[in-house]
């Protein structure tokens, strides 16, 4: 075994691993003759979330709801243009500050895997040189750093005998998956942060990697960050839920009160657009009408106004705050909210 | 409505009997669709439902003569009673867009992104009708209702990049309905779609169907969309039809080994905690044409004899079929 341990937990259990709060991230928009700046996509505005040690929080959401530009912020492999994140207790990349976290550390902590199995590999490398690369990087000697990325192509199932010389195209789908995933684990990370893992990959292959990816968190360690659009995948996986709509956080909680008890319009509407699984069952009118309104701009107050079957003139002057619906279950809905000013305040749990 | 497409019970709208394509190129072939048979009634709504690379697509495009040269197409294609490979280039452009429509996943591939989505359905009624302008101009007003597009009157004149998914999906199924086709082929109009919109859009089709009477061939990966569409289902796998039926008795208890493979590694409500079964390894390269059951390296159920020949596609109980040498008929 050459693996070494990841880096010692430093808060303890009851210190969450990451925390987030506020975090934005705007894109500007740039066009016409001199490229000047149009306007801004407001991809992610004033997200808070916290992952707790061991724990899977899935975050859902549709196309465009900001769920990779977090991933990306929670990475920092993009500069969020407001907000703070803690790791472990420490502020990250305030190490100037004393007592945080340096971008550089932190780096090695947090690893991700992508969606797009291919164009995330170097197409010229055979696999193990690739996962071997980061190690390497980080001073580990070429011979230690490859049998390390062997242990790890036998930790994800594939036969280092037989795979560690393929190339990326020698491979299929599923089997470039569990490439990254045994990348991603090479420097030891104690978060890994999924952005839609399965997504491209066919049924049969799919469930191939979801258990693949719970056997790691326990062997490993690990706590996950998981991003699908796969609204049965998230619950399979998650411990704890975060639905998001047009950059924003609208619901949060434990798996099982999320599915069972949806308390914001948006989530019991994403529920219910689920194919039904049983023909017999069909209904007839959709849960939600039009589709999700432009980033660039989006409504007033309560963003889901302009789909929500209760919107009130409240809805459109006052952002919603979030409301706890029961422990650790929160909703960002006017409705939730006692002496809001919607006729149906505290009414929420129905 | 078009003369030449009125199916009888003797001449189903579509009739694919051992479809076979191959793809030869210098360095690679792949045998893509390896002996395919299929009915379609009229009205009837046929769900293909594969894995990638299974062929569904491939398969499709087949019955509208729409592979390119690249492809050796062999067997039996009749839609409507007529025989499709025979078509000349004059009579395929009556036919597409014409008797058979088509949709796709990405609708800028069927949308021509110069032209206003008004423009374009009025010129596939007069290309096809020989309708007026002014006529064309309501029809396609009345199709973009149809379709239920809000503000249709001023969307008329949008461009397909004004629109958002949802809106481009439906103008594009508004153009594909203009001439009121008795056959719309669809491959995976709604898999990039949200899912709040998906079901909108699945829905949408439904109704249109029902109140056309269209024959509909979908193409899908998702079961749970087939539940939401079909009334019969084809599971293909590696070019082949390994089991058809009825929607509702195939997702109650699918008979082929990879059918059932496949409701069993879908994840769905209610498997939280529990280990999901999966189907081990990957489907085959198809470059060459597999001598034994295809399914045979993957298959828990394997026997000698699965190595031997490749499994007839047998009636199991009427109305459904499996390839399988251990699903006998009389079982199901
Ligand atoms: N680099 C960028 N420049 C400009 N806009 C961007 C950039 N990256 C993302 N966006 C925009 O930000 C919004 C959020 O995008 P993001 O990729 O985070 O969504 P998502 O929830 O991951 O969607 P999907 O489910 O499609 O992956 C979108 O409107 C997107 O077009
Ligand atoms: N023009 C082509 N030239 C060469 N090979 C092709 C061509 N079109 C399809 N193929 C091959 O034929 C096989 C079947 O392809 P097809 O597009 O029908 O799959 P599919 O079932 O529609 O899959 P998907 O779900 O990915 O769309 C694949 O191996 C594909 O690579
Ligand atoms: S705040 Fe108003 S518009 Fe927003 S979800 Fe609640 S009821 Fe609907
Ligand atoms: S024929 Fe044999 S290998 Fe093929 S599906 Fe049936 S049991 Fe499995
Ligand atoms: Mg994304
Ligand atoms: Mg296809």
């Amino acid at each position: 075994m050459v693996l070494p341990p990841p880096a010692p937990d430093r808060g303890g259990a009851a210190q969450p691993l990451l925390e987030t709060r506020g975090l934005v991230k705007h894109f500007p928009i740039r066009g016409g003759l001199f490229g000047r700046q149009m306007g801004e996509v407001r991809a992610v505005d004033g997200v808070s979330l916290t992952v707790r040690k061991g724990e899977t929080l899935g975050i859902v959401g549709e196309s465009g709801c900001g769920k990779s530009t977090t991933a990306r912020l929670l990475m920092r492999l993009l500069d969020p243009g407001a907000g703070e994140m803690i790791f472990d207790g420490d502020a990250v990349g305030r190490d100037d500050l004393g007592g945080g976290i340096s971008l550089k550390d932190y780096r090695r902590q947090v690893q991700m895997v992508f969606q797009d199995s291919y164009a995330s590999l170097n197409p010229r490398l055979p696999i193990e040189d690739t996962i071997a690369f980061a190690p390497e990087v980080h001073g580990v000697p070429a011979a230690e750093a490859r049998e390390r990325a062997r242990e790890l192509l036998a930790a994800v199932g594939l036969a280092p005998a037989q795979f560690a010389r393929r190339y990326p195209h020698e491979l299929s789908g599923g089997q470039r998956q569990r490439v990254n995933i045994a990348r991603a684990l090479a420097l030891r990370p104690r978060l890994v942060i999924l952005d839609e893992p399965v997504s491209a990959l066919d049924k049969s292959v799919e469930a191939q990697v979801l258990n693949l990816l719970v056997d790691l968190k326990e062997s490993f360690g690990l706590t996950y960050v998981f991003i699908s659009h796969d609204l049965n995948v998230v619950q399979y996986i998650s411990d704890r839920v975060l639905v998001m709509y047009l950059g924003q956080v609208v619901e949060e909680g434990p798996v099982d009160e999320i599915y069972a008890r949806p308390g914001h319009p948006y989530t019991r509407a994403l529920l219910a657009s689920r194919p039904s699984m049983d023909p017999s069952q069909r209904r007839t009118e959709p849960p939600l009408t039009g589709d999700p309104p432009n980033p660039v701009n989006p409504p007033s107050g309560c963003r889901f106004r302009t789909r929500c079957p209760h919107a009130e003139a409240v809805c459109a002057e006052i952002p919603p705050v979030a409301a706890t619906l029961s422990p650790g279950h929160t909703a960002a809905c006017h409705m939730a909210l006692p002496g809001s000013g919607h006729s149906q305040a505290g009414g929420i749990a129905a | 409505m078009s003369a030449a497409l009125k199916p009888t019970p003797e001449a189903p709208l579509i009739r694919l009997r051992d479809l076979h394509v191959k793809f030869e190129s210098r360095d690679r072939t792949v045998h893509a669709v390896n002996g395919v048979d299929l009915d379609l009634a009229a009205g009837e709504v046929l769900c293909i439902l594969g894995e990638s690379g299974s062929g569904k697509s491939v398969t499709l495009r087949a019955l509208m003569k729409l592979l390119p040269k690249t492809a050796k197409v062999t067997g039996e294609i009749k839609v409507g009673g007529r025989d499709v490979q025979a078509m000349n280039e004059s009579q395929l452009a009556d036919f597409r867009g014409g008797d058979v429509a088509m949709i796709f996943q990405e609708p800028m591939t069927a949308l021509d992104p110069v032209f206003t989505i008004g423009r374009q359905i009025a010129e596939t009624v007069q290309r096809h009708e020989g309708a007026s302008r002014s006529a064309a101009d309501a029809r396609a007003l009345e199709l973009l209702e149809l379709v239920q597009i809000p503000s249709a009157k001023r969307r008329l004149s949008a461009y397909p990049h004004e629109l958002s998914g949802g809106l481009r999906q439906r103008a594009m199924i508004a153009v594909a309905l203009a001439c009121r086709p008795k056959l719309l082929l669809a491959d995976e109009p709604t898999t990039a779609l949200d899912a709040t919109v998906q079901i909108q859009v699945l829905l949408l089709l439904r109704s249109l169907q029902e109140q056309l009477g269209m024959g509909v061939v979908f193409v899908t990966h998702d079961l749970g969309v087939a539940g939401e569409i079909a009334d019969r289902v084809a599971v293909m796998y590696a070019g082949k039809v390994v089991e058809e039926g009825p929607v509702g008795a195939l997702m109650a208890g699918p008979l082929h080994p990879y059918a059932k493979g496949l409701l069993g590694a879908t994840v769905h409500a209610g498997m939280r905690g529990k280990r999901l079964t999966t189907i081990p390894g990957a489907p085959p390269m198809l470059d060459k044409v597999p001598t034994g059951c295809a399914f045979a390296p993957r298959c828990a159920e394997v026997i000698e004899g699965c190595h031997t020949g490749v499994p007839a596609l047998r009636q199991i109980v009427p109305g459904r079929q499996a390839r399988c040498i251990l699903v006998a008929p009389g079982e199901g």
